[in-house]
């Protein structure tokens, strides 16, 4: 294995990793400031803040260290590489190049929206000056609202790293941003009447490290050291990219995207990053209700899951009907299925179908629209989070599980007397004709986060959360099994469906995603890599039973 | 941490001699101390409100939001000072400048301050980096209703519309250097906040109503 030196530490790495300096110095824990690399883009080293030291070992054992320092983003590192990223020279460098970029940065933190996590604060802080020797009046340019339909920047603010221009031409593909006029007069612009629009727009506006590029739905929402995280998964396909939920005060204001190279690498797509408005619908499912010829009897969850179970329990085994969603996660699938088995072994139980819209969108594209190998980014057609954690609870439960067809024409030939639905598709899983198919069905459960077709026909309507509200686990198109966390409390009245399901089969204590992982691997061999119970960031693989490495994490700074 | 034994002094209880055990000497010198105050002809009580006290130059009473020049809400919406708030009274939503603004990005849209629920401790005009949020000297704020003290943004602006001219509150603050009110050693005493009759007993005082009656005006 060859070896180098960082800042006196001998590090190891793997020839065919092609380590940069700035992630050599990661393998010792230091780290390197940069704006403008980023491990997806090319290297540019037009921001000067990785300046290294950088020497060589010759073979008689001496150490040449070069003369200049050198960007590190732009300098391999070999064997006998000899870094020196924390000598005077080098920290200098830094405090000089920061100077710099604070020539003409308008210092406007307190109305800045990247202000508390700001590359330009953070390293200021750590390696910059605490005042400026600058005496000319700043160099203003004026902002740009039209650069796209979700993005404004703040032109004064940019410290031209160009990170939004390579991530347009080199991952999308669309190419929409550039760089206009030269030196002093340099910003970053879009072509008249030619806004950046694309599906993966949103992304410009987490790599831009300081606060030029801002996304206008989040835009003076909230200061974001109000926010508190949550990792989950992006439910809106089954790309599943692991995001963070940010919310405060239980309510969600922005969507972003968690690296994990098992799962979409940094980012996500604005379908994914905005599609999340449903959450707060006024409309959503507030109480449960349990209905009798049509009358409300009761909204209460302490009389209504008892009196369903009862009745659920009494009802023939081979006439009680189930249909589960893709939008569940794989607890709540099973959950359920393991309490309507437990009544027969004859229950009939279906999946949904996962909408299909369009076709794979695969990012870069080229001058035409057309895709580009490599792919770097997919945006999946199947617009569900979980078909496959669903089916393969489902085909452990029901030997042959029926589709959602065949059991809506039983429920109209009146085969069956129970008949629970799971919706769960903010995008409407049921038409009205289907919904008509269920009126021939005495007791019809609906568990469902908005109201749909089949919601006024229903015995019981069970109101549940939506994917910021709930525990458990989502398994995307390729079988990797990710956990999706709580963020933010369920609108008072609605419970997260982990927690109805748990109340509904009576078990004793309380709903636990991780304990109950633990129970679904020894019983369904399919989902045997649930086994830890906590599955990590980045999840675990179904199929080849191995745990992905750890991903690359990013320096402070570096993601957003 | 642990303390050390080190770092622990074991002081013991003093012996209790004779004339201690008798309790006098303790006695003897307390009634000295009342009848000290007996006689020496001090005024100790305070006739408020017919007079107001002198309060401190550093006495904290209910907010105003300054203007700047051009009699905007100087406040740039950064929420510093809701971060900085220990009580959790100040609620802000901020909006983007109306485009006749040129020079300002954001603005506090609604500015909410609970006066029943904030502690007066400060913090909110020290960590304000425009100098937009000031504590003034009025202190004695009545309302019929709690929501009536959850002053919005015009009612802060109104104070300060009141108060910038009052002596003992000038704009105390400027970026990057002291205000006039720095120069000030003694200031007079502050008149009542709240609406004051003319009929009333301390509208006859030597300073009354030197601070314009805030809301409605109950006598008009």
């Amino acid at each position: 294995m060859p070896k180098a030196t960082v800042n006196n530490q001998v590090i190891e790495f793997d020839a065919s990793e092609q380590l940069n300096c700035i992630q050599a110095a990661k393998k010792i824990g230091f780290e390197v400031p940069h704006y403008c690399w980023h491990p997806e883009l090319s290297v540019v080293a037009s921001c000067r803040m990785c300046l290294v030291e950088v020497g060589d070992t010759k073979p008689d054992g001496t150490v040449v260290m070069q003369p200049k320092l050198v960007p590190g983003c732009q300098t391999p590192v070999k064997e006998g590489t000899v870094v020196l990223a924390d000598s005077p020279k080098v920290k200098a460098a830094q405090a000089a190049t920061l100077e710099y970029l604070l020539l003409n940065h308008p210092l406007d933190c307190p109305t800045c929206d990247q202000a508390g996590e700001c590359g330009l604060q953070d390293y200021s802080y750590k390696y910059g000056r605490g005042y400026s020797r600058l005496q000319e009046p700043k160099n203003q340019k004026p902002d740009k609202d039209h650069i796209g339909e979700q993005i404004t920047l703040f032109t004064d603010r940019c410290i031209m790293c160009t990170r939004c221009v390579r991530f347009t031409r080199e991952i999308s593909g669309t190419a929409e941003l550039f760089v206009t006029h030269r030196g002093t007069k340099e910003e970053i612009d879009v072509f008249p009447g030619e806004p950046c629009d694309n599906k993966l727009a949103g992304n410009v506006v987490d790599l831009c490290p300081v606060g030029a590029l801002c996304s206008k739905d989040f835009l003076y929402e909230q200061r974001v050291w109000w926010l508190n995280s949550a990792k989950s998964v992006c439910p809106n396909c089954s790309t599943g990219c692991s995001i963070t939920v940010d919310q405060n005060e239980d309510v969600v204001y922005r969507l972003k995207p968690r690296e994990n190279p098992q799962a979409q690498g940094h980012f996500m797509c604005d379908e994914g990053r905005f599609g999340w408005k449903y959450q707060q619908r006024e409309d959503r499912l507030a109480y449960p209700e349990q209905r009798e010829a049509g009358r409300v009897v009761s909204y209460g969850w302490d009389d209504i899951l008892p009196a369903l179970r009862k009745q659920l329990q009494s009802t023939k085994g081979d006439r009680i009907g189930a249909l589960l969603s893709p939008w569940m996660t794989v607890e709540e699938a099973y959950l359920l299925a393991s309490f309507l088995t437990e009544i027969s072994e004859h229950v009939r139980l279906a999946v949904a179908p996962a909408a299909i819209v369009g076709s794979d969108d695969r990012y870069p594209k080229d001058f035409r629209g057309q895709p580009l190998e490599p792919t770097k980014f997919t945006i999946r057609a199947e617009k569900a989070p979980n078909a496959r954690g669903v089916d393969a609870v489902l085909k452990h439960f029901a030997k042959s599980p029926l589709t959602m067809s065949d059991l809506l024409a039983q429920a109209s030939s009146g085969k069956l007397d129970a008949l629970y639905l799971v919706g769960g598709d903010p995008n409407g899983w049921i038409t009205a004709q289907q919904a008509d198919a269920v009126k021939k069905v005495p007791l019809v459960v609906v568990q469902d986060i908005l109201p749909s077709a089949v919601s006024p026909l229903a015995q019981y309507l069970l109101p549940g959360g939506t994917f910021a509200e709930r525990d458990g686990v989502f398994v995307n198109h390729a079988g990797l099994a990710q956990e999706i966390h709580r963020a933010v409390r369920c609108p008072e009245g609605a419970r997260p469906d982990g927690r109805i399901l748990w109340d509904l089969s009576g078990r004793p204590g309380l709903f636990n995603a991780a304990q109950l992982r633990k129970e679904i691997a020894a019983q369904i061999p399919a989902l045997a890599a649930l086994h830890a119970g906590k599955l990590g960031d980045c999840g675990v693989w179904l199929s080849e039973g191995k745990t992905p490495s750890p991903p690359v994490t990013h320096l402070a700074g570096a993601n957003r | 941490m642990i303390n050390q034994s080190t770092d622990v002094t074991w002081v013991e209880e003093p012996e209790i001699g004779f004339w201690e055990a008798t309790f006098l000497p303790a006695i003897i010198s307390g009634i000295k101390t009342t009848l000290g105050h007996v006689g020496n002809g001090k005024t100790v009580t305070q006739q408020y409100p017919e007079v107001k006290p002198n309060l401190p130059l550093h006495y904290r009473g209910i907010h105003r939001l300054n203007r700047d020049e051009q009699g905007r809400v100087k406040c740039v919406a950064c929420m510093l000072c809701a971060t900085a708030c220990p009580a959790n009274c100040i609620h802000i939503e901020a909006a983007a400048a109306p485009p006749e603004w040129p020079d300002r990005d954001k603005f506090p849209a609604t500015f909410v301050l609970d006066e029943l629920r904030c502690i007066y401790c400060g913090m909110c005009e020290e960590a304000c980096p425009v100098d937009a949020i000031e504590l003034t000297h009025i202190y004695d704020m009545t309302g019929e209703t709690r929501e009536s003290l959850n002053l919005n943004r015009e009612r802060l602006l109104e104070i300060y519309d009141q108060t910038k001219d009052n002596p003992r509150d000038p704009i105390r603050t400027r970026r990057g250097k002291l205000g006039p009110a720095a120069e000030f050693v003694d200031l007079p005493a502050v008149g009542p906040a709240t609406a004051v009759g003319v009929a009333e007993r301390s509208a006859k005082t030597s300073s009354p109503g030197v601070i314009r009656p805030m809301g409605p005006d109950p006598n008009k």
